[in-house]
């Protein structure tokens, strides 16, 4: 594999309360290489997109960056002062939020925007920017570039919305895309219309995606690897294809049996009972254990990190090697 | 007349909304009077004891026939008739009540449809106290308290306040509260859309349940074909405002007939499709406002044909599925590649 991009190392993100210090993100660790596609799931809460954030360096205070470090090509980003930060976002790092009304100024044309991005980043006249700006309207597939770069964001319907902010996003030839739940507000046939242009960015430029989406449907097409997150942490790590059909961690495989499926049988679903812990509630020892089929004893008192789970990474004592028989008994389930 | 087992039906139904310019940019401007056909001209029947599913991308209308069946929205034109009467031709509250106690709705946003300041037991107890269901405090007290153990609440839940609640556990209060005056139907629309797969299915289970135990009929609205695949016996799709397509779930997912079906099974993202390769269809929906003559999928339909431009298909029997579209009719349709293998 390819030298990482981005490597982020036991990344901890706290949030002071009246209640003490809660930890939101804690011990994350993770590399992406260049034409990567990670997929970040996980529920609401589970910290996705404030690792997101954290990467960005738009963490809403009071929440704040508590340990661990980000590096990009080498180089450490989590240290920066805001200034140098403001110049990596958008020249290093795009960003693409759910919601493509938040990213647009409704009162600028969309061509002026995708020029004053240009020009803060790269060395171009106006002239060369409007270019540019144009190449990137016809890349991100909006028809009529030429007339719809002199239109208002309200002109656009929300998919070409999201496809200029893609446009906004990788203006700058940004080397790492940021992208949290980009497709979640739109209609299900424009959803694969901007995946796909996701992954043929990532093909033709080599930039390297950080996907966070809570929809495993549009992980399983577009991510090359998943980060399946719980409680602040990373439970299992590895290959999509691995992940999707042969869960290690019982968590995501709770998670995989309870999507529904065109196809299946038509009873009940299979559902985890219970639900995942509020921040300042989380339980000692695996933050999973008080919803796990198969907990036992050391679950309840001690914290598993990743371990190699037979193909993937999980945190969860099942597969420490001490208990060598029960893993082999979890595989042969398939 | 319908069949007596037919407890919903919705005969050529149409809601139209006037979003025309205000008068004086009208006169000003020169701008023309508009109308939004949100629904224009739906008609379906439902069975007792089944789920009935309406599918179709945001803006097609299916909210508004949510609406329209609970007698939020009154109809344009058509007639919609529950249990042999017709809601709208009630004139007073008090003449709708005993039609509305058996009719209930459970919305999308579990945040929204709860009144933050009341707690729990008063927001259950409010249809029972509307429609006179208790004889007694003690009484009211006891029925609140078996509302929240059938929706797996326990009754002590009973004393806290919507915010104290997850997004899953909020929707079991609607679905509580929606229970409380002993409906025989609901409408869900997009009742788990809001929240998180695990959650999802839990809810879903327990509307199974309950449908099962209480002999529920639901009119089911999402976007989701997963979730409407699990949980319907028959499916209709919506396509500004129409309906384009009604079979039986097995039917409309072995072999779906319009062109539109066909384009929603092909792009939903499947996580049995690992790294597959697609060619996403383009075009989006057009603006309801101003629709295409003819069917008016036809900009986006790659059997399109002069006639299809002209003439607005109606639904017609093939081989067992309604389906308004020229090119089913005429045989001119490839075979369909539903998700699901034939028999």
């Amino acid at each position: 594999m390819a030298e990482p991009l981005l490597r982020v190392e036991n990344l901890r993100v706290e949030l002071p309360s009246r209640r003490g210090v809660l930890t939101a993100i804690d011990d994350v660790s993770f590399t992406i290489a260049p034409g990567e596609v990670l997929g970040v799931v996980g529920e609401s809460g589970a910290g996705k997109s404030l690792t997101g954030a954290a990467i960005i360096g738009l963490l809403e205070p009071p929440l704040r960056v508590a340990g661990g470090r980000i590096s990009l090509a080498g180089r450490r980003i989590d240290d920066l002062s805001p200034e140098a930060m403001r110049r990596v976002r958008g020249r290093e790092i795009g960003a693409i939020f759910q919601d493509p009304l938040t990213s647009l100024n409704p009162l600028y044309t969309i061509g002026r925007q995708l020029v004053e991005t240009i020009r803060t980043h790269l060395d171009l006249n106006p002239a060369g920017a409007r270019e540019r700006a144009l190449s990137l309207l016809r890349e991100v597939g909006i028809a009529g570039a030429a007339e719809r770069i002199d239109h208002y964001p309200h002109q656009f319907s929300g998919g070409m919305r999201q496809r200029v902010v893609i446009a906004l996003a990788i203006a700058a030839n940004p080397r790492l895309i940021i992208a949290d739940e980009p497709t979640t507000a739109l209609d299900v046939s424009i959803q694969a219309q901007i995946i796909a242009l996701l992954r043929r960015l990532c093909r033709d430029h080599g930039t390297a995606v950080m996907l966070v989406t809570h929809d495993m449907g549009v992980i399983a097409e577009t991510a090359h690897r998943v980060a399946v997150m719980y409680a602040g942490r990373i439970v299992e790590l590895g290959a999509v294809n691995e992940v999707v059909a042969n869960p290690r961690h019982p968590y995501s495989r709770g998670l995989m049996d309870s999507i529904p499926r065109i196809g299946g049988r038509r009873e009940r679903l299979r559902q985890i009972d219970g639900a995942m812990p509020r921040l300042g509630e989380i339980p000692k020892g695996c933050p999973f254990n008080p919803r796990c089929p198969e907990v036992f004893d050391r679950c309840r008192q001690q914290r598993p990190d990743l371990m190699a789970a037979a193909g993937t990474e999980a945190a969860c004592w099942l597969y420490d090697k001490a208990r060598l028989p029960v893993r082999q008994t979890l595989n042969a389930r398939t | 007349m319908p069949e007596p087992e037919t407890l919903l039906h919705v005969e050529d139904v149409r809601r139209h909304f006037d979003v025309s310019p205000t008068a004086l940019e009208r006169l000003l401007q020169g701008k023309n009077r508009a109308t939004l056909k949100a629904v224009d001209g739906v008609s379906f029947t439902m069975r007792r004891g089944e789920t009935f599913a309406l599918v179709g991308e945001s803006g097609c209308g299916k909210s508004t026939v949510a609406r329209l069946v609970v007698g939020i929205y009154r109809p344009t034109a058509g007639r919609i008739v529950f249990a042999g009467q017709e809601l709208a031709r009630l004139k007073s509250r008090r003449a709708a009540a005993p039609l509305r106690r058996r009719l209930q709705m459970i919305f999308q946003d579990p945040y929204a449809s709860l009144n933050p300041r009341w707690r729990v037991k008063r927001i259950i107890a409010e249809p029972l106290r509307t429609h006179g269901l208790a004889a007694s405090e003690a009484a009211l007290s006891a029925r609140v308290a078996e509302l929240l153990m059938q929706v797996r609440l326990s009754p002590a839940d009973g004393e806290k306040f919507p915010h104290e609640f997850s997004g899953g556990q909020r929707q079991r209060i609607s679905i509580a509260r929606a229970l409380a005056s002993n409906p025989e139907f609901l409408v869900c629309d997009e009742p788990t859309s809001a929240l998180d797969v695990s959650v999802q299915a839990q809810i879903l289970n327990l509307m199974k349940d309950l449908q099962r135990q209480l002999g529920l009929t639901y009119l089911f609205i999402s976007h989701n074909l997963a979730v409407i695949y699990q949980m319907s016996d028959r499916v209709a799709v919506m396509y500004l405002g129409r309906l384009v397509e009604i079979a039986s779930a097995e039917r409309l997912f072995t072999v779906p007939r319009h062109p539109y079906t066909r384009l929603l099974l092909e792009t939903i993202p499947s996580i049995e499709m690992t790294g597959r390769e697609r060619e996403p269809v383009a075009g989006e929906v057009p603006n309801p406002i101003n629709p295409p003559p003819g069917c008016s999928f036809h900009p986006r339909c790659p059997f399109a044909n002069e006639r299809c431009r002209r003439e607005l298909p109606q639904l017609i029997d093939v081989a067992g599925t309604l389906v308004a579209c020229h090119a089913a009719e005429e045989g001119r349709l490839p075979v369909a590649s539903g998700m699901l293998r034939p028999g």
